[in-house]
């Protein structure tokens, strides 16, 4: 007991040291712009104290991404029985999704609890035309399942947490026939990820509003209106990280970054 | 009065016990002169008893940190000393040496935990190529084994915290920018190309062949002019921070316990046994048993026996191999041939156009050999060009030569991309490849000559980008016995004995 003590409290002066270059718990909060929530400063204190929570959290972590991982599955099974058609529309409801078969109008959901119906299997030969995966974990893996789906016409991917550039380099394969895309909010999103857009010359509707992770979004606005001159881009304003008015008339005088007209859609 | 001097010596005497008791002593700090012209008065009586308890308290603090148990010792202790023995020594620190000893430290795990040094001569990578490196990474290879190797390397980067991230510090973000690299082929070099392009959709890499009109219309800033053929990559290609990576993998093997040792190898001591040959008559074979390291700024060499040692010492593994006998040998004797790794120097430029193509400028690569990549939002691009064999410069120091890039790039940027017509060379810097002058490819494995000593050197400017799959091939190699993911016998160091040249075409 007395040697459990001494080695918490030989624990306890380590820590102190090296409390000055604590971040924040970047395996249990992955937004870092926020405040740190009580939770994770309890959780914070409890490890700089004791040895024995690093691993607990640590499994934590893990847990946390072997459930992403596992969402995002290659659905294998269902491809090789029912089609590539149907095992896109499975994988869609089970993230909890919502997606609408090409010539029709009615959207197929997941209900609150996750329950949705099979009609879906109805319908093996159709393509999918519109698909909303808002707020789900799809990362780029889980791409394996959409890509059958040459005829995508819009992608909804408000506020989904995995989505980042990798994810985005992939949708190459829509090239031909994605006209709007969504990717607002999505936090792991960086300007880099941006340039992989340039590979979808049919889009007209872009929204990258509110990325965490972008640090000029003015310019990055402009440039991706440049990038992709026959689409609409949502996100912030020109005007957006400009400096004071007698300076914003120096940089209005210079030439600017546009090579091309922007054409915008009403 | 005189018996308070004596007591005032005694005391002092304490810390300089020679000190006989009737020789004047300097008066210690807090004894003032007052105390020795006694009086029978109660305030110096009071005085003396607090100064009397201060020095016996010092005394007693004196006494206890010289007793065992305390961390006093007269012996002044050396941190920067690497350990007498250790399991495996990395000669090299750069992306490569520490890929190494990540994967090595990751197979092994902690029942048959290694000791494993790095040894790194200069902490602040002022001459590396890690760090001076442009940091992309390609898919477009003309040798299979090249493309695997990236193609494991971006699945590592991919999901690079799951393998670099350490608990309670802040994510890896390498910057990652996802654009593809677009190489440019003349008439002469379409055929070369599409038999690549065969390769490389046969390994996996998503590539796509563009006209002429097809490049036109997806770039309009490109002058087609010559250009028959075009490869561009789809997705898995572009570039990022080389200091990022090279800080993630030393953070994560560092705190999965590799040792670092700040000083530069000097020589090994080896033991020789010799060997009959049948068609090569005696050989001398070699087991490194001691490497002397010499430490920063000082004389001092000190010997660290290990039972392996692996070259990753980038521009430098020649030298490094000679120091074990390997070239050093007459002409025709095996030891005779030299690893054919010397640095070469290649230069930089940054270069500014505010007329320049914007975001979707993908890595450029001209038939000529010159290159070019955006770099940040602000305009900037980075250009260079590989010289020619005959007009190779000066590798004794980093300096720029600001006449190469007006007479060869600035013509062939001005042709192709006619906005950068007008431009401004903002900064530039020279880095060295660690060229392998026989087939500019990489070097792998055990040289028969020396019984102990792995190589990883002479990728030829994609040490960067293929250091992840590399560090998990020689710990492979060196915990299994042979390759176990990715089969690299085709780079193995010994087609230099053979004289087999691996070509690799598409060197940028």
């Amino acid at each position: 007991m007395e040697k459990w003590h001494a080695g918490l409290m030989t624990c306890r002066r380590q820590m102190l040291w090296s409390v000055t270059i604590r971040r924040n718990m970047s395996a249990a909060a992955p937004a870092s712009s926020s405040s740190p929530t009580a939770t994770s400063r309890f959780l914070l204190w409890l490890d700089q104290t004791f040895h024995d929570v690093e691993p607990l959290l640590n499994w934590n972590a893990t847990l946390r991404k072997r459930l992403v991982r596992k969402k995002n599955l290659f659905y294998g099974y269902a491809q090789r029985n029912y089609g590539e058609n149907i095992a896109a529309a499975y994988y869609i409801l089970n993230l909890k999704g919502a997606f609408r078969f090409a010539g029709q109008t009615e959207w197929f959901r997941s209900g609150p609890r996750g329950r949705f119906s099979y009609d879906f299997m109805n319908y093996p030969a159709t393509k999918i035309e519109e698909i909303d995966l808002s707020g789900t974990p799809i990362n780029h893996n889980g791409l394996d399942n959409l890509v059958s789906q040459v005829h995508l016409r819009k992608l909804t991917l408000r506020g989904c947490p995995e989505v980042d550039g990798w994810f985005l380099s992939r949708l190459h394969v829509f090239s031909e026939t994605l006209e709007e895309l969504d990717i607002s909010h999505c936090p792991k999103v960086t300007t880099g990820a941006l340039s992989a857009l340039t590979h979808l010359r049919m889009l007209r509707r872009l929204d990258i509003s509110e990325l965490g992770r972008v640090q000029n979004p003015g310019l990055v606005q402009i440039l991706t209106e440049e990038m992709l001159p026959h689409c609409l881009v949502i996100g912030a304003d020109y005007s957006h990280g400009l400096v004071s008015d007698d300076t914003t008339q120096q940089i209005e005088s210079t030439p600017g970054h546009k090579t091309q007209p922007v054409a915008t859609e009403s | 009065m005189y018996s308070c001097q004596r007591l005032a010596s005694r005391l002092h005497g304490f810390h300089a016990a020679a000190v006989p008791l009737r020789t004047v002593c300097p008066q210690p700090r807090h004894f003032s002169p007052r105390i020795c012209q006694i009086s029978t008065g109660v305030a110096s009586r009071s005085d003396l008893a607090k100064e009397l308890e201060l020095q016996l308290k010092a005394m007693r603090e004196k006494a206890a940190s010289a007793l065992p148990g305390s961390d006093w010792t007269p012996f002044e202790i050396r941190n920067d000393l690497p350990p007498k023995r250790v399991d495996i020594l990395i000669v090299g620190g750069g992306v490569v040496g520490w890929s190494i000893a990540y994967w090595l430290k990751r197979k092994s795990g902690p029942r048959k935990a290694l000791r494993i040094l790095v040894v790194e001569r200069d902490p602040t990578y002022s001459q590396a190529s890690t760090v001076l490196s442009a940091g992309g990474i390609r898919q477009q290879f003309s040798l299979k084994e090249n493309i695997e190797l990236s193609l494991a390397s971006l699945d590592f980067l991919r999901n690079i915290n799951e393998h670099l991230g350490v608990f309670n510090e802040e994510p890896v973000d390498l910057q990652f920018n996802h654009s593809g690299y677009l190489f440019l082929a003349s008439e002469k070099g379409a055929h070369i190309m599409e038999a690549n392009y065969e390769t490389q959709r046969y390994a996996g890499a998503k590539v796509k062949l563009m006209s002429p009109a097809q490049l036109k219309d997806m770039f309009p800033w490109i002058n087609t002019d010559g250009v028959a053929l075009a490869s561009y990559g789809l997705e898995n290609e572009g570039w990022f921070d080389p200091w990022t990576l090279l800080s993630a993998l030393k953070r994560k093997a560092l705190s999965m316990g590799v040792e670092q040792c700040l000083g530069e190898v000097r020589g090994f001591n080896y033991g020789v046994q010799s060997v009959e040959n049948r068609e090569l008559g005696q050989i001398q074979l070699r087991r490194i048993t001691h490497t002397n390291i010499q430490m920063p700024n000082s004389l001092e060499v000190v010997p660290v026996e290990s039972t392996l040692v692996v070259n990753a010492a980038g521009a430098n593994s020649g030298k490094v191999a000679q120091m074990v006998g390997i070239g050093l040998g007459s002409q025709t004797a095996i030891s005779g041939i030299s690893i054919p790794v010397e640095p070469r120097k290649r230069y930089i430029y940054v270069v500014h156009s505010p007329d320049g193509p914007g975001l979707d400028t993908p890595f450029l690569v001209d038939y000529s050999g010159v290159y070019l990549r955006r770099e940040g939002l602000g305009g900037n691009y980075i250009t260079g060009l590989s010289p020619e064999e005959s007009e190779e410069p000066d590798i004794t120091n980093l300096d720029v030569d600001h006449d190469f890039f007006q007479d060869k790039i600035w013509p062939q940027l001005a042709h192709r991309i006619p906005a950068l017509e007008s431009l401004k060379v903002t900064s530039a810097w020279a880095g060295f490849y660690d060229y392998n002058t026989f087939d500019q490819n990489g070097l792998l494995g055990i040289h028969p000559l020396v019984r102990n000593m792995y190589f990883a050197c002479g990728f030829s400017g994609h040490g960067l980008q293929q250091s992840p799959a590399v560090g998990r091939a020689v710990a492979e190699l060196v915990l299994d016995g042979g390759y176990k993911t990715l089969d690299l016998s085709a780079l193995d160091i010994k087609r230099i004995l053979h004289d087999e040249r691996l070509l690799e075409r598409n060197i940028v």
